[in-house]
């Protein structure tokens, strides 16, 4: 018989609660039981990213965190960062500056964006490479990622500056 | 959602906020997952397959062998381009006697949930005889022979003052998009519908219901996202049979998502192929002839690419050259690997490398500079169109228009090349290693016969556009959208783009081979060029002034010299119940894009590894419908290009037990990797084949990166021709003159 657990957690400032086999990763436990499908599963073995979320701030890949590991934490996703009307200042940014094609590393990117310039506000050029490299893209090269982070650090910088 | 600002592409705003759908994203209720069980053995016999263990586990619905399979045949060819007899080595849904490589599908299990399913599938016991695995491509069974040329080669060659002759290999490489495949499939309302096709949707559903032996009718295809293509997503995988058949047979929604261990071995390999390419020059360095032996590995079967890949490399290999005689001949072997098919590019991407290379040693041996001997053997725009004397993927070729030698003179000019070259000549001189190199090559695209598209003006003002091709994550939404709204005086984000939902868009061809821009685009051009017509009648009306003295603008008509009389798109199509037009875009024949890429690299004498100062693409693409896309294509292909150079390679033992199963070792390229790439898009030599004039810039960014990063390493090391194989062998630089990495 398979054992279950009971997880609360918070997501995006909504708690649930869900029972989950030990076993069960984050990300299916946040896919599959609570419907947040835009952190996407991409490799499941902690290399490509695309599975990023901020656990408590900051990012894990939640592939290789367990669900029950994420009992009493805070969760942000990709869904939390605009609201039902806007994107973010990031996330039109991403758009704006060609960042993203097919759109399945993104959400992983914003993620790891988002704590990166929470933490850098004002990150050299390299700084922000070595960081990006954290993740995988496969459609866009990477360059215009790197020029929507340092657009969206310089305007945070520099709230006048449109991007 | 609303959207606040306009973004670039129609794709964003969903893609941006997690509301994008791909197939993971849907999950339907009382849904059986389905595993695959693979083949951990490169070539055996198939004794048994013990599936005792795993049918009395925890959570199993069910397990299936290919002893329970109904009658059904192997996966056909999609793409027929010789007359060559392939139904021996076509792919079984699930092997039953023998299995030919590691990964190949034998079983599958159904459980309730995807670990359950997981854990069965490892309880599954195959009871095989191992067989010899015959790697060598030169040593392995043939499953097609090609030929194809013009001109007296053999004299060409007698005749010749200088012979080159050099041996080149390209390793395994393929798209490895970030989402892996998947596939649900559910029965309703006594039909099947399915979730998680792309590509070539309308030709899948076809080879799916005559496999089920049921009316094409009876399956609906849903769109979805897709995250990448690259050539190897939506083609017809075994797993595109099992999960649909499995749903019918068991009456409930079935699910497979691939894993990337599994991506890695079972969906499509390319590139693999080796070349034994010799060149004849005349006294003046003229080139007289060409002549390639290419060996093509096709994996363990033939799937549904048949032998394009082989075609395309022979067809397109004397590439922007002036070449008055050409042979090439290709083996199609069978190898105890992964099937292949296309990626980015394919067969461009190695023989590029493959006749550059060569002509890199030519000018070597002859004293030249490898831009001067180029310059003198290339296509000049006087000599187009040429009809060349072969056919492309069953297209005869006809090199419309160009100025080949033009665009290298610009790329040069604006991306700084000579800077570049002077830097390394003096960086080389204090016992750097830094190079430079040049690749020039010719792409295809716009492969026909047909694409569908429609225009509608709903009633209630909304214009859809409806297209048999499909979005893999190119922007192609956007693209069609943008094409539509300039034709209807509106803005890209007034339209809605409906595209692989079988239920909306009743026929289409897909996809694939940078043909979407091309043949959708002028689909969509035409059927919107159609519905303004119609409406310019009815505003005619409504506003009584005669229809060629009005103008559309901003989303309405407006009686030319009146201000006041105006009327919307909306309300006319509110009035009179909206216009729609379909359209058939037709063309038999390709467009050829071109185009250059420079790179800059230095090479570190005590790792081997390359560092890439600057990269530099130019491309002639007819027109950019929407610039910043086609940049994003370009740069991305190279990302994938130069990987394909310096990193990616699916490696195998010597029994065929494949090493790079993870992303950990199969080295996708991160951005501590990839350069800044510079682009100039040419719009100088619009397609004379299509209104638009585009030629498709879906490849060209990964076409030329082989081959110029190759050329840059040589000239980093001071042995000129000495990179022979894809990708660079770290142990190249190592073996440099100096020393100093030993």
């Amino acid at each position: 018989m398979i054992e279950r657990q009971r997880v609360t957690l918070t997501v995006n400032g909504t708690e649930h609660t869900v029972e989950v086999e030990p076993r069960r990763t984050l990300v299916d436990v946040l896919r599959h039981d609570l419907g947040y499908t835009g952190t996407h599963v991409g490799c499941e073995q902690g290399v490509c990213g695309s599975c990023t979320v901020l656990l408590d701030g900051e990012p894990v890949r939640s592939c290789l965190v367990f669900g029950v590991q994420a009992d009493a934490a805070d969760v942000r996703t990709v869904e939390g960062l605009g609201d039902q009307e806007h994107l973010s200042p990031l996330q039109e940014i991403f758009s704006s500056s060609h960042a993203l094609q097919c759109g399945f590393c993104t959400p992983g990117f914003l993620m790891l964006a988002t704590a990166f310039l929470r933490d850098h506000p004002s990150p050299s050029d390299e700084e922000i490479r070595e960081a990006m490299a954290s993740n995988l893209c496969r459609c866009t090269g990477y360059q215009n990622i790197l020029r929507a982070v340092r657009l969206a650090a310089d305007a945070v910088a520099d709230p006048s500056t449109e991007p | 959602m609303t959207r606040t600002g306009r973004t670039l592409r129609v794709e964003d705003p969903r893609l941006l906020a997690g509301r994008g759908r791909f197939v993971d994203d849907v999950d339907l209720p009382d849904q059986l997952w389905l595993r695959v069980v693979r083949s951990q053995v490169a070539h055996a016999i198939l004794r048994e397959v013990d599936t005792s263990a795993a049918r009395a586990s925890e959570g199993v619905h069910s397990v299936v062998t290919g002893a329970d399979l109904p009658e059904v045949g192997p996966i056909p060819v999609r793409v027929q381009v010789a007359d060559q007899p392939l139904d021996a080595y076509l792919q079984p849904v699930l092997a039953r006697e023998r299995v030919r490589y590691v990964g190949e599908p034998v079983a599958v299990v159904l459980a309730d949930d995807p670990y359950a399913a997981e854990d069965a599938a490892e309880l599954v016991v195959l009871e095989v005889e191992e067989l010899p695995a015959v790697l060598d491509l030169r040593e392995a069974d043939r499953a097609a022979e090609l030929e194809m040329g013009y001109g007296d080669v053999d004299t060409a060659f007698a005749n010749a003052a200088h012979v080159i002759h050099a041996e080149f290999t390209v390793g395994r490489h393929s798209g490895v998009p970030l989402e892996t495949r998947g596939l649900l499939a559910a029965p309703r309302g006594g039909r099947l519908e399915i979730w998680g096709t792309t590509k070539v949707p309308h030709f899948n559903r076809r080879v799916l219901a005559s496999m089920l032996e049921i009316p094409v009718e009876q399956i609906r295809l849903h769109a979805a996202d897709a995250g990448g293509g690259f050539g190897v997503r939506g083609e017809f995988y075994p797993e595109d049979f099992l999960v649909p058949w499995l749903a019918a047979r068991t009456g409930r929604p079935v699910k497979w998502i691939e894993d990337r261990s599994e991506h890695l071995v079972a969906a499509n390999h390319s590139r693999h192929q080796i070349h034994a390419i010799s060149a004849a020059f005349d006294r003046d360095h003229r080139l007289l002839a060409i002549a390639d032996e290419v060996w093509h590995d096709s994996g363990a079967y033939i799937r549904t690419h048949g032998v394009l890949v082989a075609d395309l490399t022979l067809s397109m290999l004397p590439g922007p050259y002036r070449v008055p005689a050409y042979r090439g001949t290709a083996h199609v072997v069978l190898t105890p690997r992964t099937p292949c098919g296309t990626y980015r590019g394919p067969g461009r991407y190695e023989g590029t490398f493959a006749r550059e290379r060569l002509l890199d040693l030519a000018a070597h041996d002859l004293g030249l500079d490898p831009l001067d001997l180029r310059r003198l053997n290339l296509l000049s725009p006087d000599e187009l169109p040429l009809h060349r004397g072969l056919s492309a993927i069953g297209t005869a070729m006809t090199i419309d228009a160009g100025d080949v030698g033009g665009l290298l003179d610009r790329t040069i000019a604006e991306s700084g090349f000579e800077t570049w070259r002077e830097g390394s000549a003096r960086l080389r001189a204090q016992g750097r290693m830094v190079g430079t190199g040049a690749a020039i090559f010719m792409e295809k695209s716009g492969l026909g016969p047909l694409e569908h598209a429609g225009v509608e003006l709903l009633p209630s003002g909304v214009v859809r556009v409806t297209a048999g091709a499909t979005s893999l994550g190119q922007g192609v939404e956007t693209v069609l959208a943008t094409v539509a709204a300039e034709r209807l005086g509106l803005e890209a984000d007034d339209v809605t783009v409906v595209l692989g939902d079988t239920d909306l868009v009743p026929e289409g061809v897909g996809s694939w081979a940078s043909r979407s821009t091309v043949l959708a685009g002028n689909a969509v051009a035409a059927a919107a060029d159609r519905v303004a017509e119609f409406a310019r009648d009815a505003a005619a009306d409504v506003l009584e002034v005669d229809a060629a003295d009005l103008r559309l603008s901003g989303g309405g008509f407006a009686a030319a010299g009146s201000r006041e009389r105006v009327v919307s798109l909306a309300e006319l199509a509110g009035r009179t119940g909206g216009f729609s037009a379909r359209e058939i875009f037709e063309v038999d024949t390709m467009t050829y894009p071109y185009g250059i890429h420079l790179a800059h690299v230095e090479v570190d004498p005590d790792s081997g590894g390359v560092r890439i100062l600057g990269y530099f693409i130019g491309y002639e693409v007819g027109r950019a419908i929407v610039p910043a896309l086609v940049e994003g294509q370009l740069v991305g292909g190279a990302a994938q290009g130069i990987a394909g150079a310096l990193l990616e390679e699916f490696r195998y033992t010597d029994d065929g037990q494949p090493l790079s199963t993870t992303l950990a070792d199969y080295l996708l390229p991160t951005a501590g990797e990839v350069p800044p790439i510079g682009v100039l898009i040419s719009e100088d030599w619009p397609a004379a084949s299509n209104a638009l004039g585009v030629r498709g810039a879906g490849e060209g960014g990964a076409t030329g990166c082989g081959a110029a990063i190759a050329a840059a390493v040589d000239d980093a090391l001071g042995r000129p021709g000495s990179v022979r194989a894809l990708p660079i062998p770290l142990h190249e630089a190592r073996r440099s003159g100096d020393g100093s990495g030993r």
